[in-house]
């Protein structure tokens, strides 16, 4: 796993950043300090990519470093893998969830599998930057939480963050690991701010680690990425109810910090996972067997999810009601047994 | 005699030529303008003022908030008009997600067209209704849907063709390949019409190709390649309708690739300004598609001011209409979201539909 946490430091003290800005950051500071880096994808030099994650590098670092390539995802991802092979260290852009499926086969077939293959010889370390998620009024095809997908294939690392300072850890992180990433951007943060300095190492996440983002005694809520944000305004409001809920911030779905989890779900005896993906085969279900396997005799009520409905991803006009809010995690977070406790 | 004599290397013995001219094929300006069919000239001209009067139109509905997004065709309307033009009713069109206009030039209503941007549903016309495709985002993915219809077509011994457009970007992914192949192979009744419109959203086509022209790649499959001038529409229009007859008599595929220039940015919420220079921009409004068309037409006689005028006040009646339309709110019902997942409803999917409803009622009863 990755060790990668100083940054070369440019700004001294904390200062209002976006996501945006840090994952930029990331990218910058892992392409100066590590000639093998290269950057690839659709429009991510001249442009610096439709989310302008890459604004500026192709300029800094030259064409050969930051790169805009053919228009085939298969293509970008198949010459990573040769790229690997030959010692480098590739970070692609997807341009967005849905856009990166034609490079599946290659994700699958050979990214996924070409260490296990090799018996250790050939691992890939090749970071997939894949912008996903709802809420942006997205159009078809440009909203899709894809996560399942990735989870469920063995060989992948799949991290996201819901946090600026974790934007920038995991991603530094994320590109100096031997093993591929999938690094999940939640598109609706891109533009979340917080104090941030990069700089600070002790904000650096490590691949593997949950975190507690608020403590709380009477329920967990598990989440990642964007449904953070939501999962702390449920806790806020569930002050009113009388709850004090716990919110665990899972940045990093494989490998999965069951230690945190379990010790947090032991700690309040309840918990619901949230998640904006369609929760029948997603993430959440994982989570709940594994918490029920793992924490069973300190459960007071059964774990409960919070997902996207099972539907195909809705068009803007009908995506609130698709998305995982406030009410319902609160509406979850009521029928946990509470009158039996 | 050689292995290679005797069974790898069958030369072709098809007559048509598979290399593309290396100049683009243009009709208006030269001499044979003048053989043009007076009726389909001006036919072509009032569905090229239509076309961008509602390009213009529907970006202006993003500034108001009333489309989530607009790719636009201005400049490549020749193309989009030409493409609906050289169809047969029974034929079929797929169109890539720029193509709004092409779909809406062959009859389908102009707000249908406009759902999948304003964002009340992804396809908003019944794509039997005028033979158009769903338009929708993934590049290049209709192509292979394109060969697999008109297969289907040939198979049941029907008389239909089918026109699949792509953009110059477009033409790199798999996709693009796979269905060209599959056409030649099966020989299947497709026309398969690039834009080339000089980028993919930032990307120029010099990063996206090192082929001599996009028409050049028809050639590895063993099938023609046309080039084509795609700001001329009586050019367009003559190679679309060649193409769809010799695809229509059992002449298999062609790639026609036409070079156009897409004037706005890649849609509204693109800053073109990042990646091109403005002269380039300018030095394109000279070969407009429609200044290309008046011109010529001027020349027959075949068009004066007062054809002009009356022409734009069509257009303007049009875009009124649509602009009255596209501000009334859209008819929104959310229990929709689970209706066409399936056939029938999955279980879990009528629990979950049964508490949105709950939701639904309590939010009207608050
Ligand atoms: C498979 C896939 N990858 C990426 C995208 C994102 N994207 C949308 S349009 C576009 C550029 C398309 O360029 P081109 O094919 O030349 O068509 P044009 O936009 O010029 O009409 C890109 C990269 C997409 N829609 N689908
Ligand atoms: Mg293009």
């Amino acid at each position: 796993m990755s060790t990668a946490t100083t940054a070369t430091p440019v700004a001294a003290g904390r200062k209002p950043a976006t996501m945006a800005q840090a994952l930029n950051r990331a990218l910058r500071d892992s392409l100066a300090e590590d000639p093998s880096v290269h950057l690839f994808g659709e429009d991510i030099g001249t442009l610096g990519g439709v989310f302008r994650i890459t604004d500026g590098l192709a300029k800094e670092f030259g064409d050969s470093r930051c790169t805009d390539t053919p228009l085939a995802e298969a293509g970008i991802l198949g010459t990573a893998v040769g790229m690997a092979m030959y010692g480098m260290r590739p970070v692609v852009e997807m341009q967005f969830d849905a856009f990166a499926y034609p490079a599946f086969e290659q994700l699958v077939s050979h990214v996924a599998k070409m260490r296990n293959r090799t018996r250790g010889a050939m691992p890939l370390p090749i970071t997939i930057r894949v912008p996903y998620g709802g809420g942006i009024g997205g159009v078809e095809h440009h909203s899709d939480a894809s996560e399942a997908y990735y989870t469920h294939t063995p060989g992948l690392h799949v991290v996201t963050p819901a946090t600026v300072a974790d934007a920038y850890g995991l991603l530094r992180a994320s590109i100096a690991s031997d093993d591929p990433v999938i690094f999940l951007e939640p598109k609706r943060l891109y533009w979340s701010k917080a104090d941030w300095s990069a700089d600070a190492p002790e904000e650096v996440a490590p691949i593997g680690r949950a975190v507690v983002r608020r403590t709380g005694r009477s329920a967990t809520l598990i989440t990642y990425g964007p449904s953070l944000p939501v999962c702390l305004e449920a806790a806020e409001a569930a002050v009113q109810e009388g709850w004090d809920l716990e919110v665990v911030d899972l940045r990093s779905l494989v490998p999965f910090d069951d230690e945190t989890v379990s010790a947090s779900v032991r700690r309040t005896g309840r918990a619901v996972v949230v998640h904006e993906a369609s929760g029948f085969g997603g993430v959440g279900a994982e989570i709940a067997a594994r918490v029920t396997e793992r924490c069973f005799h300190h459960l007071e009520a059964p774990v409960l999810r919070v997902a996207g409905f099972d539907i195909p991803y809705p068009p803007p006009m009908l995506e609130r009601h698709h998305l995982p809010g406030v009410d319902r995690i609160l509406d979850a977070v009521g029928r946990l047994q509470w009158e039996e406790a | 005699m050689t292995v290679l004599d005797q069974h790898v290397w069958q030369p072709r013995t098809d007559p048509a030529p598979l290399l593309p001219d290396p100049e683009p094929y243009r009709l208006l300006g030269t001499p044979e303008a003048g053989a043009l069919d007076a009726g389909l000239l001006t036919t072509m001209y009032g569905q090229l003022v239509r076309g961008r009067r509602y390009n213009r139109q529907a970006t202006a509905l993003t500034k108001q908030g009333r489309l989530a997004v607009y790719p636009s065709s201005t400049g490549q309307e020749a193309c989009e008009v030409a493409a609906a033009l050289a169809l047969e009713p029974r034929d079929w069109l797929f169109p890539s997600y720029r193509d709004t206009l092409a779909a809406v030039a062959r009859g389908v209503d102009p707000v249908e067209a406009l759902t999948l941007l304003r964002g009340d549903w992804h396809t908003g016309y019944d794509p039997r209704e005028h033979r158009v495709a769903p338009l929708s985002t993934p590049l290049a993915t209709q192509l292979p849907h394109a060969v697999g219809l008109a297969h289907a077509a040939r198979l049941k011994g029907d008389d239909v063709v089918a026109l699949a457009m792509v953009g110059d970007g477009g033409t790199s992914e798999g996709d693009f390949h796979e269905a060209l192949n599959f056409a030649a192979v099966w020989r299947s009744p497709v026309v398969f019409l690039v834009q080339n419109n000089g980028f993919a959203i930032s990307v120029p086509l010099a990063k996206q190709t090192a082929a001599p022209s996009l028409a050049h790649k028809a050639v590895g499959y063993g099938i023609p390649g046309r080039l084509v001038d795609g700001n001329d529409i009586a050019a367009v229009h003559a190679v679309l309708t060649e193409a769809v007859a010799r695809a229509r008599e059992g002449g298999g595929p062609t790639l026609v690739e036409a070079i156009t220039y897409r004037m706005d940015a890649h849609t509204n919420a693109d800053d073109a300004t990042r990646y091109r220079e403005d002269a380039e921009v300018e030095a394109w409004r000279e070969h407009d598609p429609i200044a290309v068309l008046e011109r010529a037409m001027r020349e027959r006689d075949l068009l004066d001011d007062a054809m002009v005028r009356d022409t734009e006040q069509d257009a303007e009646r049009m875009a009124a209409a649509l602009r009255e339309r596209m501000n009334e709110d859209a008819v929104l019902d959310p229990m929709d979201l689970f209706a066409h997942v399936y056939a029938e409803p999955t279980p879990q999917l009528r629990e979950q539909a049964a508490m949105l409803r709950a939701e639904l009622e309590a939010e009207a009863q608050s």
